[in-house]
């Protein structure tokens, strides 16, 4: 054998054991973080083995699976794991007991479902109405497993499904949006919705009553993207929206929407006036473009935290009854932020004033946009 | 171990240990930065070892061991991408980069979607003429971009990639015009014109592992047969090797062009048709690309444009992409799956420089024994 072969040989092995080295280092050093991720049901053993140790929380496991949006879509997969985390704190739930699933494309929905049945957590999540066809099929494979599903109604024992009064927390933005309109002395606002299907459409009903409920002279335009993750396309409808005298553009696009931040953004920054309304989420944040000023006017927040929060403790308590929980303006599913640096407080109080009046039945809100009736 | 070398220094074998020598290093390296990044890299071994194998090797010998679902899964990923592979390697034997697997595997799973929602025909005529629709419609997708590089020697990489969004575009416009159609999805096919089976169900704990293997496999050996074993396929080979020596020779290289171009896209729009009939049952209106096609591209590159090599490395990457929820599900970001597979093809694609190193130690052993 010659020299240069036992050369090579030699930096293989260094390698190796360099990797084999640093291996098995953490997992000696950090034994918390490495062992429970051992798929042992965790939530069982401690508790029974060590009395003595001062008493551990009860434990479940909760998953999210995401749509092809990502965790971090500043909008709906990443409320309900905000909801999610929200409970682990609560409930010192620990760190590997709640995960989630990111899914790269719909045809992954079915397996990411079915990798959590598989390994029996004690809540499967899936944001969005997306996931309609591949939880039915789903759930019935696991029946002994709890599902929560968005904006959706899966009519089976072991899901949960969560919808929320879309229409009437857009009423309340739409006033907003009125209000500051009439300020400027603008005429035209603006809708942009993701996909028109009902769900969708109930956003813009809602919206442009609460803007006609304040002006019935004012125009609303309406166009919907065809998809909640594509920003580019989110962009460059809102450019024409602002383009043809739109003021301020309410999105209920997701994803989508955020392009719709972007131009705002860019616009503001080269001096023109136009607004954003967020949606889902407050997304005051997502809308800085200089120190804290934000050109998100208000967000109609769609409480999904609330949502997998609410579900997420029934399963804790051991009371989940699965069927259809209505999230709406009387039981705060649905509404604006708490703080609104851009309303005035006189605007915060008339809408206020027509919540209360939605909230005794004296408006009725429709679910149904105009141009559809 | 000096037949090891020997072998590895094999001038002949360098098919085979260059990729092989690609793999290990890529996932040498995505090893590296998993610990870099305090990310126990054994998680992610785990992960794909079940999602390849069915085996979980946390729960070793207890009733939840295998479970047979994530193998029909696996599967059920290999299947478009081999089949994009073979569409690419195919063009690439030819002298082709077939970029436009993507648009020609999105006009296939239209093609066969219409076929199998529109027509009602018993199953042994209904879903050949499915299959048979989504390869012609893939082949005419292929056409135009081998038609234009034959007649007016426009670059068949420029066209494909045009002809991508032509293909996305047009497929969301007619699925959604398809009676039934919503926004995003047409109605179920009929059951006569898909792959789907309730037996493979079964056997494999409800994957969605279905039909479309068998296609795949007839069409990997046809990919072997044509190129290797007919004088059309040497032809084809011929004009990649040397266009202008060819038609010297005779050969009608216009022709072998479009045809080639016609029978990659065939491939492909199969690809098309093991997702629309396959894995799902119904058509999808797709917000974006789905990168099956650059998949492809991958699978031809590490597989060395052989039949054999496509179907290795359509089940590598295959693997690769159905582990990332699992990896997820072990706390491991998705993207060191991306990272494995994208060095895996950065590797690949560097292996004149393997190559040459392996020439320069062989060179350098020989000089030795001399002495």
């Amino acid at each position: 054998m010659s020299k240069n072969a036992i050369k090579l040989l030699l930096v293989l092995l260094l390698a190796m054991a360099l990797v084999v080295g640093c291996a098995s280092q953490p997992a000696a050093e950090e034994p918390a973080a490495e062992e429970p991720a051992a798929e042992e049901p965790a939530a069982e053993e401690p508790a029974a083995e060590e009395p003595a140790a001062e008493e551990p929380a009860k434990q479940i496991r909760v998953g999210l699976i995401t749509d092809t949006g990502g965790i971090d879509d500043k909008s709906f997969n990443q409320g309900t794991w905000e909801g999610v985390l929200a409970f682990a704190e609560e409930y010192d739930i620990e760190d590997d007991n709640v995960k989630y699933i990111q899914s790269e494309s719909d045809a992954d929905y079915i397996p990411n479902l079915s990798t959590f049945s598989d390994d029996e957590l004690d809540l499967i999540v899936a944001p969005g109405f997306l996931f309609f066809d591949a939880l039915t099929e789903v759930a019935a494979l696991y029946p002994d497993q709890k599902y929560l599903l968005i904006d959706s109604v899966v009519e089976a024992d072991n899901v949960a499904s969560a919808v929320f009064a879309e229409h009437e927390g857009s009423f309340l933005v739409g006033i907003a949006a009125a209000l500051k309109a009439q300020e400027a002395g603008e005429d035209t606002v603006a809708f942009l919705g993701g996909m028109d299907f009902d769900l969708i459409q109930r956003f813009e009903a809602g919206f442009e009553q609460g803007v006609w409920a304040v002006d019935p002279d004012m125009t609303v335009l309406v166009d919907y993207a065809g998809s909640f993750s594509d920003s580019q396309k989110g962009q460059t409808i809102a450019s024409k929206f602002f383009d043809d005298g739109a003021y301020i553009v309410y999105h209920a696009a997701g994803g989508t929407g955020n392009g719709a931040i972007k131009e705002a953004k860019d616009r503001v920054q080269n001096g023109e006036d136009v607004w954003v309304i967020g949606v889902d989420k407050d997304q005051y944040e997502d809308g800085i473009y200089e120190g804290d000023k934000s050109v998100i006017l208000t967000s109609m927040m769609k409480r999904v935290d609330v949502a997998s929060y609410t579900v997420a403790e029934q399963v804790y308590n051991g009371e989940f009854n699965g069927g259809v929980l209505t999230f709406e303006l009387s039981n705060n599913g649905v509404n604006i932020p708490d703080v609104n640096p851009n309303l005035k407080d006189e605007w915060v109080e008339t809408i206020m004033e027509f919540k209360d009046k939605a909230l005794a039945g004296e408006i009725e809100i429709s679910m149904v946009p105009s141009r559809l009736e | 171990m000096a037949r090891l070398k020997s072998m590895l220094l094999d001038e002949s074998k360098y098919k085979i240990t260059v990729p092989v020598i690609a793999i290990l290093l890529s996932f040498l390296i995505a090893t590296l930065v998993m610990i870099l990044t305090g990310i126990n890299p054994v998680g992610a071994f785990k992960a794909l070892v079940r999602t390849m194998t069915g085996i979980n090797m946390d729960q070793l010998f207890t009733d939840k061991m295998f479970n047979a679902r994530y193998l029909g899964e696996f599967l059920t990923t290999a299947l478009p991408i081999t089949m994009t592979g073979i569409a690419v390697a195919f063009a690439f034997r030819t002298g082709l980069f077939n970029i436009g697997a993507e648009g020609q595997l999105m006009v296939g799973a239209m093609a066969a979607s219409i076929v199998s929602i529109l027509l009602e025909l018993p199953m042994i005529i209904h879903l050949p003429l499915v299959v048979l629709s989504a390869a012609a419609a893939g082949a005419a997708w292929g056409f135009v971009p081998g038609f234009l590089k034959a007649k007016f020697n426009v670059h068949e990489v420029v066209v494909t990639i045009m002809m991508n969004y032509t293909a996305l575009h047009l497929s969301n416009y007619v699925l959604k015009s398809l009676p039934g159609s919503d926004q995003v999805k047409t109605v179920k096919s009929l059951p006569s014109g898909t792959f789907q089976s309730d037996f493979l169900k079964a056997l494999t704990n409800n994957s969605r592992f279905h039909w479309g293997f068998i296609v795949v496999i007839l069409s990997l050996i046809l990919f072997w047969f044509i190129i290797e074993k007919t004088s059309f396929g040497f032809e084809l080979r011929s004009v990649g090797f040397n266009p202008h020596a060819s038609r010297y020779a005779g050969m009608k290289v216009t022709r072998n062009m479009v045809l080639s171009m016609m029978i990659s896209g065939a491939f492909a729009g199969i690809g098309g048709a093991m997702l629309s009939i396959g894995t799902f049952n119904y058509g999808r209106v797709l917000v974006g690309f789905e990168n099956y096609g650059f998949d492809g591209i991958a699978v031809a590159l590490l597989g060395g444009n052989t039949a054999v090599g496509v179907f290795l490395s359509g089940l590598l990457f295959g693997g690769l992409k159905s582990a990332q929820p699992l990896m997820q599900a072990n706390k491991i970001p998705m993207e060191i799956a991306k990272i494995i597979s994208s060095l895996i093809v950065l590797f690949v694609a560097m292996k004149y420089g393997f190559e040459m190193l392996l020439r320069y130690y062989a060179k350098k052993q020989l000089k030795e024994e001399e002495q």
